[in-house]
């Protein structure tokens, strides 16, 4: 009998229908082994543009603002308060404003949400109380921002008698950014080996002094994180200052934390709907929102560049 | 003549909820003496071993029942200062967990977290900390900087030297070596040796040559029993019962 022209590879036992074809060729050939190559490259790349799109979304919103909106930008826009019904001038009190109430929002925030998240993951017991308190959070993360608005303005403006004034939004806002804080610090706090804290345990500290001195420093990268994106919130959400802090027009720059101010979203919302030149004044709201973003952006940055040299020291 | 008794364990039970994981345990341990704990995997060692520091405290839903004490003081009794007890029990952990500070904040933080403010003191303490710890020559041009970038060995000997800095009287290694490299684990058994002098040493470990070459008085445990104790030379030469001579001859475990 003539010797098959084709070296047989033996696999063995093997029972993979692919390895039953390649008994007859040496080579992994394209085939199935193809076909699985190219659906393996489909998906990947199904993922790659889903990843792109965040990058597209935001490039796409940065290009309609910088190209609707950067005539309106020069020095005058930015350092001049508003003239003539705000069809000239500049937006100078609002970005002071807008600046005044993030800042405020997270001087409030920031450690009542640290404070909480350090009792929820290191001294509460688990229990009853505890799934309460955590659903209270998760819930209040889930109320939309014209809710905290109203609240704000029946509990700050009038119940507590502060009057619309960067206190009531700063506190208004301050309330809205809490559960971003705390779930980003609880995360942070969850992230920290235990064993650090055996360490400090075991060394002859007490538990506070644990926290203090060994958790909270290595969990403050990521509070950070939480600080950044809470900022973000805080800085362009429109209605929970609409009734509390913001108004139209105010003629001097803020003196006083009693006082109110103006505010970026809002100047860009009442242009947009209020105004009395809607049309004339559509470059000043594009530019407005410009200069929105880039506040936000560089808050970001000083808060990015902080956490990136905590990082790096440790 | 015997040493004399530094800690001593009566009729100890350990509950985590409800099972069981210590039986009766009663044992001594003498001044100056390296005790090693031996024994398989899972026969209660480590948590006998985290009972004398009440390190099981920490564990929700757990339970002591019995006698610890040290130099005659029951420590176990409610009213001890477990943050007091820690400082003069000192522990050092299986996997090396220096803080992610500086080489010399680490070694300072049991002083500082006691209170100590003087500079001076620190700073020396520090020192005879890494020096005791055989750790000085190599770090001591670069104590400022990460506690990280040490090696597994140097990180380990970095955790004795932070336990030794607060002066404590009596030493619990659990698997100190077990992390690391042959030759970091020599320098670790050369460092038990020095450190008799000063500490009593209680060290657990599941490397039976281990327990040979460093310890005077062996123990051995299964099942969250006390099975054997005795001189380390007898235990591993003549052991009494056919149990041990079992475990140490590799027949289980």
């Amino acid at each position: 009998m003539k010797e098959s022209s084709v070296a047989q590879v033996d696999y063995g036992a093997m029972a993979f229908p692919e390895s039953e074809k390649a008994r007859k060729e040496k080579r992994i050939a394209p085939g199935i082994r193809a076909h699985r190559r190219f659906f393996q490259s489909f998906m990947f790349w199904f993922f790659r543009l889903s990843a792109a799109v965040n990058g597209i979304a935001l490039l796409i919103i940065v290009y309609f603002l910088v190209a609707r909106g950067w005539r309106a930008i020069n020095w005058t826009f930015l350092t001049q308060p508003p003239l003539e019904a705000m069809t000239k001038g500049g937006i100078l009190p609002c970005i002071v404003g807008t600046l005044c109430l993030s800042i405020g929002a997270l001087l409030v925030a920031l450690p009542i949400g640290v404070a909480s998240a350090i009792y929820l993951h290191e001294y509460a017991h688990p229990g009853r109380l505890l799934r309460l308190i955590r659903l209270g959070i998760n819930n209040l993360a889930g109320v939309p921002s014209v809710i905290f608005g109203l609240f704000g303005l029946a509990f700050f403006v009038v119940w507590l008698d502060f009057g619309v004034s960067i206190l009531s939004g700063a506190l208004t806002l301050g309330a809205m950014t809490l559960p971003v804080i705390i779930g980003a610090s609880e995360e942070a706090l969850r992230s920290v080996p235990d064993t650090y804290r055996e360490a400090s345990l075991g060394l002859g500290a007490t538990k506070w002094q644990t926290i203090y001195r060994v958790v909270l420093p290595a969990a403050l990268p990521g509070i950070l994180t939480g600080a950044i994106l809470g900022l973000s919130r805080a800085a362009g959400e429109t209605a929970p200052i609409m009734f509390t802090a913001a108004v139209f027009y105010s003629p001097s720059l803020p003196s006083s934390l009693f006082d109110e101010i103006m505010a970026l979203p809002y100047h860009i919302y009442v242009l947009a709907t209020a105004g009395t030149e809607i049309e004339a004044t559509r470059h000043l709201q594009y530019g407005t929102a410009l200069v929105l973003i880039v506040l936000v952006l560089g808050l970001n940055l000083v808060a990015i560049f902080y956490r990136a040299r905590l990082r790096r020291r440790m | 003549m015997d040493k004399a008794l530094k800690m001593t364990i009566r009729d100890l039970n350990f509950y985590y909820g409800d099972s069981r994981a210590l039986h009766d345990i009663s044992l001594d341990f003498r001044t100056h003496e390296v005790t090693a704990l031996i024994g398989p995997s899972g026969c209660g060692k480590s948590t006998l071993l985290r009972c004398l520091n009440r390190m099981n405290d920490l564990i929700p839903h757990s339970r002591v029942e019995g006698q610890i004490s040290l130099d005659g003081q029951d420590i176990c009794d409610p009213s001890v200062d477990v943050v007091a007890l820690r400082r003069d029990i000192g522990m050092v952990f299986q996997k090396p967990n220096p803080f992610p500070k500086s080489i010399f904040e680490n070694v300072a933080y049991g002083l500082r977290v006691n209170g100590m403010k003087n500079k001076a003191f620190v700073a020396e303490r520090v020192e005879k900390s890494l020096q005791e710890a055989a750790l000085w020559e190599e770090v001591k041009d670069r104590l400022y900087e990460s506690a990280l970038g040490l090696s597994g060995g140097q990180q380990q000997r970095l955790c004795i030297a932070r336990a030794m800095a607060v002066e404590p009287e009596v030493l619990l290694m659990d698997e100190p070596a077990s992390a690391l490299d042959p030759i970091a684990t020599q320098k670790i058994e050369e460092l038990i040796h020095k450190l008799k002098k000063t500490y009593t040493i209680i060290i657990v470990t599941h490397n039976m040559q281990q327990a040979a070459r460093v310890s005077d008085v062996t123990a051995f445990f299964y099942l969250g029993k006390l099975i054997e104790v005795d001189k380390t030379e007898t235990i591993f030469t003549r052991p009494s019962l056919k149990q041990t001579s079992d475990y140490i001859t590799g027949r289980f475990g």
